[in-house]
């Protein structure tokens, strides 16, 4: 709490204090533009990070619940096998619906791949059933040795073979996601201690005089902390306002789930990247009040 | 006020000073003098803890400098006002901004007044010079404008580093007189000079003691000077 008090009344500002340090209009605009900058990416990052989290979620929700029976069987014998499987999976437990896919949805899964004019009743193509499952979901081991002895051409596909390197996939980008946050926030810290070790090198003779007529250690700290963080939180807030209009025009979500589609904020999200210029001004007030109390030990 | 007992401060392995053993007693007026390079500044930067002696003892204030914290020193430094031969000033600020620098450092912002201030500038001659910045002032007006920012804070100790170094001797004798006058107000007074004639106007105007260094030693001047 002291640590926020203290940043608080950074931005309350004194401007006698600030009047001890010269203006120094590059580090400035520097120190800004990189925070400015910094924040961009840092939306950017979390926008990611968020959509690719809701991906995630939504692939393990929606497969973990529904699972596959394929039939492959010659054509006097689909109807028959179909139905038998249908018997096996209502007397399954854990299954709460089980149907026949009409061709209709069969040909509109297949579209992407072979087009809309496709002669389903020409091609051999198996038969599928939608099986949705209660929440407990069976033991996918009986229905399989059930279907292995009464539809001998059907075979049970719960998903889990390729979810699971879908769902690692997009678990992995969230995390990177969340990686390359910290390390802008690292990067970010670094280059404002930079930034302040030089404006403290710059002005070592107005520490010099300072210290001499009896200036505090941290009443000079404060001088610095105050512009760098002012700074810092500025040029982050007009990063993240720039970049949250960026993230606003980009495309909507497509209904099919396609992945470059849906990078952006949804609903309460949108007050996520409001916290990055608080938290970059907090970073600027560590980095700099560290670099200072680094320096001024320097000096007796 | 400021003690040594059996002090020294050595730098790179040379001694710079040895045998240190001194007392400046509050009200006192004390001229440091020797030949260039004998330590002059050395010992004024260990009386207000710009440096700090290598083996003995040393009080500030009846305080052990060894023991100081930071902000310690920041407050014996509020304490002693010191001017130097190259008086340094923040160049971005104007003169009345420098001279009250250091209520402002102190957080004692709410004692600058306009009248006090205006007094003070009045008092080392540079009233008119308020809004100046440092680079418009001559040299002799700069030494002056360091001796107002030196006392603006009512300091018990004045710590003058070859004050009149750079200026003719009228302008030496009005900045003693102001030194003398402090000294009449009870301020302790410590001055490094090698201005020998500086000295014995001094001593027709108030009771000093002259020390000086020799062979790294601090000595007490005969009646020679």
């Amino acid at each position: 709490m002291a640590g926020f008090s203290s940043i608080i009344a950074l931005f309350q500002g004194d401007r006698q204090a600030d009047r001890v340090v010269p203006p120094s209009g590059f580090t400035a605009r520097l120190t800004s533009f990189t925070a400015g900058a910094m924040a961009f990416l840092t939306v950017f990052a979390l926008a990611l990070s968020l959509a690719t989290g809701r991906l995630a979620d939504r692939w393990n929700a929606e497969l973990a619940r529904t699972s596959t029976v394929r039939i492959s069987a010659p054509e006097g014998q689909m109807a028959a096998q179909s139905e038998a499987v249908l018997n096996v999976l209502r007397t399954t437990q854990g299954i709460k619906t089980a149907r026949v896919m009409s061709d209709a949805e069969q040909r509109k899964l297949l579209e992407p791949w072979f087009g809309p004019d496709l002669p389903l009743d020409s091609l051999p193509i198996p038969r599928l059933i939608e099986i949705i499952e209660t929440d407990t979901g069976p033991d996918n081991e009986s229905p399989r040795l059930r279907l292995a002895a009464e539809a001998p051409g059907a075979v049970l596909d719960d998903h889990t073979r390729w979810r699971r390197p879908l769902v690692q996939a997009a678990s992995r980008i969230r995390l990177m996601g969340l990686l390359s946050i910290l390390l802008i926030a690292g990067s970010t810290a670094a280059m404002i201690t930079l930034a302040a070790q030089s404006a403290l090198a710059a002005n070592g003779q107005v520490i010099t005089v300072l210290r001499l007529i009896g200036a505090r250690d941290v009443y000079i700290a404060r001088a610095f902390v105050r512009r760098f963080t002012v700074r810092a939180f500025m040029g982050a807030l007009v990063g993240t306002v720039l970049a949250m209009i960026a993230t606003y025009f980009l495309p909507a979500a497509a209904e099919e789930g396609a992945f470059l589609t849906g990078l952006g904020f949804r609903g309460a999200h949108w007050l996520l990247p409001l916290l990055i210029p608080p938290l970059a001004a907090i970073v600027a007030f560590w980095a700099t009040r560290l670099a200072a109390f680094r320096v001024l030990k320097r000096l007796m | 006020m400021i003690e040594l007992k059996n002090a020294a401060f050595s730098y790179g392995g040379r001694d710079i000073l040895i045998d240190m053993d001194l007392r400046l007693a509050p009200g006192s007026f004390h001229f440091l003098t020797g030949p260039s390079g004998s330590g002059k500044t050395t010992l004024m930067k260990l009386c207000y803890k710009a440096l700090q002696p290598t083996s003995g003892l040393m009080r500030i204030f009846e305080q052990d400098v060894r023991a100081m914290g930071r902000d310690d020193v920041a407050r014996i430094r509020r304490r002693i006002g010191v001017v130097h031969q190259d008086c340094q000033f923040l160049d971005h600020l104007n003169l009345a901004q420098n001279v009250t620098l250091p209520l402002q450092v102190s957080e004692r912002d709410d004692e600058i007044d306009d009248s006090h201030l205006m007094d003070l500038l009045g008092w080392v001659g540079l009233a008119e010079h308020r809004d100046a910045m440092p680079a418009e002032l001559s040299g002799g007006e700069r030494q002056r404008a360091a001796l107002a920012r030196a006392v603006i804070m009512s300091p018990d100790l004045i710590i003058a580093d070859e004050p009149t170094g750079n200026v003719d001797w009228d302008m030496a004798q009005r900045l003693l007189a102001l030194l003398v006058e402090l000294n009449k107000m009870g301020k302790t007074i410590l001055l490094a000079t090698h201005d020998l004639n500086l000295i014995r106007a001094a001593k027709q105007q108030v009771s000093t003691r002259v020390l000086r260094i020799q062979d790294h030693r601090v000595v007490l001047a005969g009646a020679d000077l």
